[in-house]
């Protein structure tokens, strides 16, 4: 094969396989949350993943990240396991699950993005600090770059934890709920990020919970309720039944057809 | 006062209370960060029967091999707790309480059945309970020096790995920290911290060593860099103050006084902490009440003037 087949042969088989997971078993606690899970994601997607309460949406995620122990499966990442490609993967986790009183500014948090491209036990330069500042920007946050973080609101906080990922300059990210409870701003401000990350051939997974605006931002919806109910494309998925179907009896508001 | 200050004994003793000190709080601000105060008093307290077992064992008192069974009964102790929690539906504060308890009884038996056998009165083990700096002899003081600048370093060398593993330890997972090594770091330094200082300062106060600074230096910064050093600087300061006092008399315990001293520093840092304090909060809120008032007194005048325009 010529160098070149080979690239194309390689960037195919990239395209196919910058996530897969199969047969994914999970338990919280006493409580089997993921059962079964099994999809695969392509490359410059832009999935939601949707389900009620419950369903095992954060589960999922820290379970592919083996943030949480799976009972059984696989997870494969760039057709590799996740300790081999961790500089290509960034997660953004849900903005509560950190103490906010943290004694620290905001351009502090984002350069932890950069740790692992700072090395363990080194300092960080000036061009890392260069870097942070630039993804600060990006969020719209540059000017709170050394505000404490306790006094940056909800939507500012949320940006701050963004720009952190996007310092990181992964191929695939996963993002916890990053639009919950954000103002108008806020929201505008990472679909914007997220669009220019799939521009780039960037693969986002986000956790989502608003169905109204589920059409209007993903080209891609995986329908959880401890299994896959349903994955693909949106406007073949995030159909009223299929979302009936995910939500069971507990669903009390969908927009009609 | 001077004549104590000038014996080169008492000078080590002191170097080593301030360095220990130092270390204490540096420590203090992870398990502030990692919500274990309270874990550092249920360990210290989880330490005594160790120290009277390895003295049992050896008959002898060097500090070593105390520290290696408080260490020992220290980690016990941990371990405990860790699987209270896990293995049945005992919340951890309650864990704590127990073991706290249980150990610190354990060791008072021991440490009573030991002191009535021949040579156990004069061990000195009673000093482990509220802590008897003076007493140390310059062994001791190297042994406990040289593991405080260590635990000094350690904390030191990985400064950004620790701030991150405390403020957001699934992202560090995430990018690729090694977190259970930094959980048995974290446990060895508190531990170590903790048996070291036990001899100084005794197993029922040693965890104020801890608590104290790091929550004083709270008051007055928004750096997690500042808040370890000036927590190691009170730490330090009131493990110098709290042993220079306990000098002065003969017998005196130099725990009770490190921890009036590291007192007098938090109840300082509550009222004039300068990000927290409440004469910080008092003026702000003052000011902004005037504020206020002249905002809204503007308000009512310019609002009369318009009425009074209208009225024309």
């Amino acid at each position: 094969m010529s160098k070149q087949s080979i690239t194309r042969y390689q960037e195919v088989v990239n395209k196919m396989s910058v996530l897969s997971v199969q047969d994914l078993n999970a338990s919280y606690r006493k409580n089997k949350v993921l059962h079964n899970v099994s999809f695969s994601v392509e490359q410059g997607s832009l999935t939601s993943i949707v389900g009620p309460n419950g369903a095992g949406k954060s589960t999922l995620l820290k379970v592919m990240l083996e943030l949480h122990p799976k009972l059984s499966g696989n997870v494969s990442f760039f057709g590799s396991s996740l300790s081999k490609t961790k500089t290509r993967v960034g997660y953004v986790p849900q903005r509560g699950s950190v103490d906010w009183d943290f004694p620290t500014d905001a351009l502090d948090v984002v350069m932890m993005g950069l740790y692992g491209q700072v090395g363990w036990l080194k300092r960080p330069n000036k061009s890392h600090k260069e870097k942070a500042m630039a993804s600060l920007d990006q969020m719209g946050m540059a000017d709170f770059a050394d505000r404490q973080i306790s006094q940056l609101s909800g939507g500012q906080q949320q940006r701050v934890f963004l720009a952190r990922a996007l310092v990181q300059d992964a191929d695939l990210y996963f993002m916890d709920e990053p639009l919950a409870g954000v103002d108008a701003a806020t929201e505008r401000a990472i679909m914007t990020t997220l669009k220019d990350l799939k521009t780039a051939g960037k693969t986002v997974m986000v956790v989502h919970h608003d169905l109204q605006t589920v059409e209007d931002y993903f080209d891609h919806v995986l329908l959880l309720n401890r299994t896959v109910i349903a994955h693909g494309k949106t406007e073949d998925v995030f159909t009223k039944d299929q979302v009936y179907r995910a939500y069971g009896g507990s669903l009390r508001w969908m927009k009609e057809a | 006062m001077l004549n104590s200050l000038l014996s080169p004994n008492t000078q080590w003793v002191l170097l080593s209370t301030l360095i220990l000190g130092m270390a204490a709080g540096m420590i203090g601000c992870l398990a502030y960060w990692k919500r274990q105060s309270l874990m550092s008093d249920a360990l210290s307290h989880a330490a005594l029967p160790g120290v009277v077992i390895a003295f049992a064992l050896t008959g002898s008192k060097n500090l070593l091999v105390m520290i290696l069974g408080a260490a020992a009964s220290a980690l016990i102790g941990a371990w405990m707790i860790q699987w209270i929690r896990t293995s049945s539906r005992i919340k951890e504060d309650t864990a704590m309480g127990m073991i706290l308890s249980v150990f610190f009884g354990l060791g008072i038996m021991l440490l009573t059945i030991v002191n009535r056998t021949a040579g156990g009165n004069q061990s000195g083990l009673d000093n482990f309970i509220f802590g008897q700096a003076a007493s140390m002899v310059r062994k001791d003081v190297f042994t406990m020096l040289i593991l405080a600048v260590l635990v000094i370093l350690v904390v030191s060398i990985g400064f950004k790995e620790w701030k991150l593993f405390l403020f957001d330890p699934d992202f560090a997972r995430g990018l690729g920290m090694n977190s259970r090594l930094m959980n048995t770091l974290y446990m060895g330094v508190l531990v170590l911290v903790i048996v070291i200082g036990i001899q100084a300062v005794g197993v029922i106060l040693m965890a104020a060593m801890l608590i104290i600074p790091a929550v004083s230096a709270r008051y007055w910064t928004q750096s997690f860099k500042m808040m370890v050093i000036l927590s190691a600087i009170f730490g330090g300061g009131a493990g110098f103050v709290g042993t220079l006092v306990s000098t002065m008399g003969k017998g005196w315990p130099t725990g009770p006084f490190i921890v009036v001293a590291s007192s007098v520093l938090f109840t300082i840092s509550l009222v004039f902490g300068a990000e927290k304090g409440l004469l910080i909060q008092a003026l702000q809120l003052r000011s902004q009440k005037k504020q206020h008032v002249d905002v809204g007194s503007q308000a009512v005048i310019s609002s009369r003037i318009s009425e009074r325009g209208s009225n024309q």
